[in-house]
């Protein structure tokens, strides 16, 4: 564990690696942290070719460390029982690894990092769900949590109230996929693939994903058979997953996104507004997606930042090219609307 | 092994409820009933009023009754709601989210099927921070229920599985209901008691795979482990939890309490069960390791015994 | 594994025969994918539940298509005409420039994809893979593959990014 980890300043850009080689573009596009997991089920993306070998690990914290990014492992499944042994090993070849820090969400695993590792530093993962002051404080009270990654479900008013009344810093998602189910409580994906987002770390499998393309050029998207959605020919498409997929109800024959449509959270525009509610670290979503989007993204978050700390408005480019469904929201944060 | 009620998870009507718990008291051969407001804190005040008199005449039948917490907590309502129920001398009160662990300052309780307790070093977190009592997650499987069980016995504490009803598959912060109504959570006018089972979500060229209940994403089919009742008890799991849906629970108890007791094979007591909830399909799949959504006839539950 | 999609035809009004030139390429591939696995060795550990998978690429506007499998001992790359596609596990379809930009990592996939431009077909899980295990190296290898050659080489790649960067 690397004790010297300068987490103090305001607006740190926490940036997604499911790589190597995107874990040094993160860096050199000016990550200030940057997170990532194993090749195993102890992340949230524990998707075919990704991630890291603890060899891997090893080198890619002493590439950052050598240019002053820190770099924070992802733990945040929960290991069934049986198999907490992973996890715990996973936290250990951390810790030699030299990570400034763990994301976690079981508190079975926060535990044993807090007792085995006292000198880690552990940050709540948004898998945990710990939306109020109460829940936030029971994990700083009994595991020295030192950072909340918020669920994506409060408005900026609701952080600034939460931030008075807790003792850690606040992250929160910036730019990325937009889940619409509170993390870590959802089992959706399990229901149909027999896989669980929480016990194996998948959303939507790709082993479960299949593209059907008709003669018109129009698509369906499936997952374990079962159709979620369908696009015209020029339509724009998005990953099939169940909760942004598109259903008929008793009052909705025609078929709607009864949760959500294909959109892809951005909150650029409102960087200058989170930071005054107390936000500490700004978290950009996409450890599954390519160097080129984590190029692209970290690069003008890093500056958007660099100018508010320069007290001038922050110029974002368009990054609506990157979104799925080519759409962008503010969901949650802007307005209780969203609800 | 013990049946124990679950807490209503729709919104049914004060009236409904309160004939549905007057049948319980009398009829059901459940030990235990879990009652509350899980779902939706909007929901709570219609039926707070005729809580004191539910749970006397519940207590009165010789239930143990437990008062559920609910499973999102965001706002004020919803704050104020946990740290009043964790304040409780009794009844005793089952906890769906951390924040009411943490209002609850260690003093004992129950872990409720929200609250993540998937594994032995959780469990026995939890038992060290006052927990007497945990339901499992619904997505569990059996191995892991198992090695689950075993920890929660050796710390002698209770430990439930649901074995009837909709599984509960996901929470939002957004109103579901709502939405399909063209409305907003603070807008909703209470639309989701017009579905008291849920609102079906159909694929657009299938049949039905979700139930919408408020804030709340279920299944369609209801989980069902008449098959894997020996096998779960064998593991040393303590209680049997039934999910309240919108069919006579009443008989459905009754199916479960005759196959618990060796009065009903279990075959026999899925026809009975399908008789009782026409229309709707049974899963074991989480219990398999499969997919929730299957059920996998009786050669995988002697399998996985 | 997939039936080759027969919509896929030969385009028109080509000089040389498409058979002749996949013949042609054949040489030249196969020393840019023996190249490229001898440099990058640790992409094979990404890509090994799909090592004798084959993956058929479909450049929207040339008249042939790529057929790879990436065997670490012996990587196959192979020209194949568009009308006589081998059967494949999976296949990805989308214009020269943006597949190239793709294994160069100057493209997202995944912005390809929602944008319509890139069609994949077929087990969607080894397309992943491959994606994943060709965005870990570093530097680009297209630019790798014509240093090869040379001069000439740099010149062909240099015309074939123009070409496609005029559609």
């Amino acid at each position: 564990m690397n004790e010297t980890s300068d987490f103090s300043a305001a607006g740190e850009l926490v940036c997604p690696a499911g790589t190597p080689a995107a874990l040094r573009t993160a860096v050199d596009a000016g990550a200030d942290s940057v997170y990532c997991g194993f090749r195993n089920a102890t992340n949230a993306r524990n998707f075919p070719g990704l991630n890291f070998t603890a060899e891997e690990l090893e080198a890619s914290v002493a590439y950052a460390h050598a240019r002053g990014a820190r770099v924070l492992l992802a733990l945040n499944t929960y290991p069934p029982a049986g198999k907490v042994g992973l996890w715990r090993d996973a936290a250990d070849i951390g810790v030699r690894a030299g990570v400034d820090a763990f994301i976690v969400a079981d508190m079975g695993v926060a535990h044993y990092i807090a007792e085995t590792h006292p000198g880690a530093r552990l940050h709540l993962s948004v898998q945990a769900a710990a939306s109020s002051p109460e829940a936030i404080r029971y994990y700083c009270q009994h595991f020295g949590v030192r950072r909340v990654v918020l669920p994506r479900i409060l408005t900026i008013p609701e952080i600034r109230e939460i931030k008075r009344e807790i003792p850690c810093e606040i992250e929160t998602f910036v730019f990325g996929n937009h889940g619409l189910m509170v993390e870590g409580r959802c089992s959706l994906t399990n229901w149909l693939t027999g896989q669980s987002t929480n016990m194996d770390g998948v959303c939507s499998p790709a082993s479960d994903v299949t593209y059907e393309r008709e003669a018109d050029g129009s698509m369906r998207s499936c997952l374990a058979g079962f159709t979620i959605d369908a696009f015209g020919p020029e339509e724009n498409a998005g990953y099939p997953t169940i909760c942004k997929g598109r259903y008929v109800a008793p009052h909705r024959p025609e078929g709607y996104y009864a949760f959500e449509e294909p959109v892809s959270l951005n909150l650029g525009r409102l960087l200058p507004e989170l930071m005054a509610a107390g936000v500490h670290a700004f978290k950009i979503e996409g450890r599954q997606r390519s160097k080129s989007y984590v190029r692209s993204v970290v690069s003008n978050f890093r500056r958007a930042v660099d100018d508010i700390r320069a007290g001038a408005e922050p110029n974002l480019a368009d990054l609506v090219a990157l979104t799925e469904g080519q759409k962008e929201t503010q969901g949650a944060f802007k307005s209780k609307k969203w609800r | 092994m013990e049946l124990t009620l679950g807490p209503i998870a729709y919104h049914w009507s004060a009236e409904k409820k309160r004939d549905f718990y007057a049948r319980i008291a009398d009829e059901v051969p459940v030990g235990t009933v879990y009652l509350g407001e899980v779902i939706c804190s909007k929901r709570a005040p219609f039926f707070e009023r005729e809580l004191p008199e539910v749970i006397a005449r519940l207590e009165r039948a010789g239930k143990t009754v437990v008062l559920s917490s609910l499973a999102e907590v965001m706002l004020k309502r919803e704050r104020e709601a946990t740290a009043g129920l964790a304040s409780l001398e009794r009844p005793e009160i089952e906890i769906n989210n951390a924040s009411g662990l943490f209002a609850r300052r260690g003093r004992p309780h129950r872990i409720g099927p929200f609250l993540n307790a998937y594994n032995e070093a959780t469990i026995a977190w939890l038992a060290g921070q006052g927990a007497s009592h945990v339901c499992l997650p619904v997505e569990m499987p059996s191995e892991a229920i198992a090695a689950a069980s075993k920890a929660a016995g050796a710390l002698g504490i209770g430990v439930e599985v649901q074995v009837f009803g909709r599984a509960p598959l996901a929470v939002s912060a957004r109103c579901y209901h709502a939405r399909a109504h063209g409305r907003i959570k603070d807008n909703c006018q209470f639309v989701c008691e017009e579905d008291p089972d849920g609102m079906p979500l159909s694929t657009r060229d299938g049949g039905a795979i979700l139930r919408v209940n408020g804030i709340q994403t279920q299944s369609e089919s209801y989980v069902e482990l008449l098959d894997e009742l020996p096998a779960l008890q064998r593991m040393g799991v303590s209680h049997a939890r039934l999910m309240p849906q919108d069919v006579d629970m009443v008989a459905v108890a009754e199916v479960f309490a005759a196959c618990l007791a060796g009065h009903l094979e279990a075959g026999q007591a899925r026809d009975r069960l399908g008789g009782l909830c026409a229309g709707t399909g049974f899963s074991n799949g989480f219990y398999h390791g499969a997919a929730g959504y299957r059920r996998i006839e009786r050669i995988g539950a002697a399998a996985s015994s | 594994m997939n039936a080759p999609d027969a919509a896929v035809g030969p385009p028109p009004g080509r000089m040389m025969p498409v058979g002749l030139m996949c013949t042609a390429l054949r040489p030249v591939l196969g020393r840019v994918v023996r190249r490229i696995a001898a440099h990058h060795p640790e992409m094979f550990a990404r890509i090994a539940p799909y090592e004798t998978a084959d993956f058929v690429i479909v450049p929207k506007e040339l008249p042939f298509a790529l057929h790879l499998r990436p065997e670490p001992s012996a990587p196959m790359l192979r020209a194949v005409p568009k009308d006589r596609l081998p059967p494949f596990h999976a296949c990805i379809e989308g214009r020269f420039l943006l597949l190239l930009e793709l294994v160069d990592g100057e493209s997202d996939g995944d912005a390809a994809f929602f944008s319509r431009d890139l069609t994949i077909s077929g087990n969607t899980e080894a397309v992943v893979s491959l994606r994943n295990a060709l965005d870990d190296i570093d530097g680009s290898v297209a630019q790798e593959t014509a240093d090869l050659f040379g001069p000439p080489g740099r010149a062909v790649l240099n015309i074939l990014r123009r070409r496609s960067g005029r559609q």
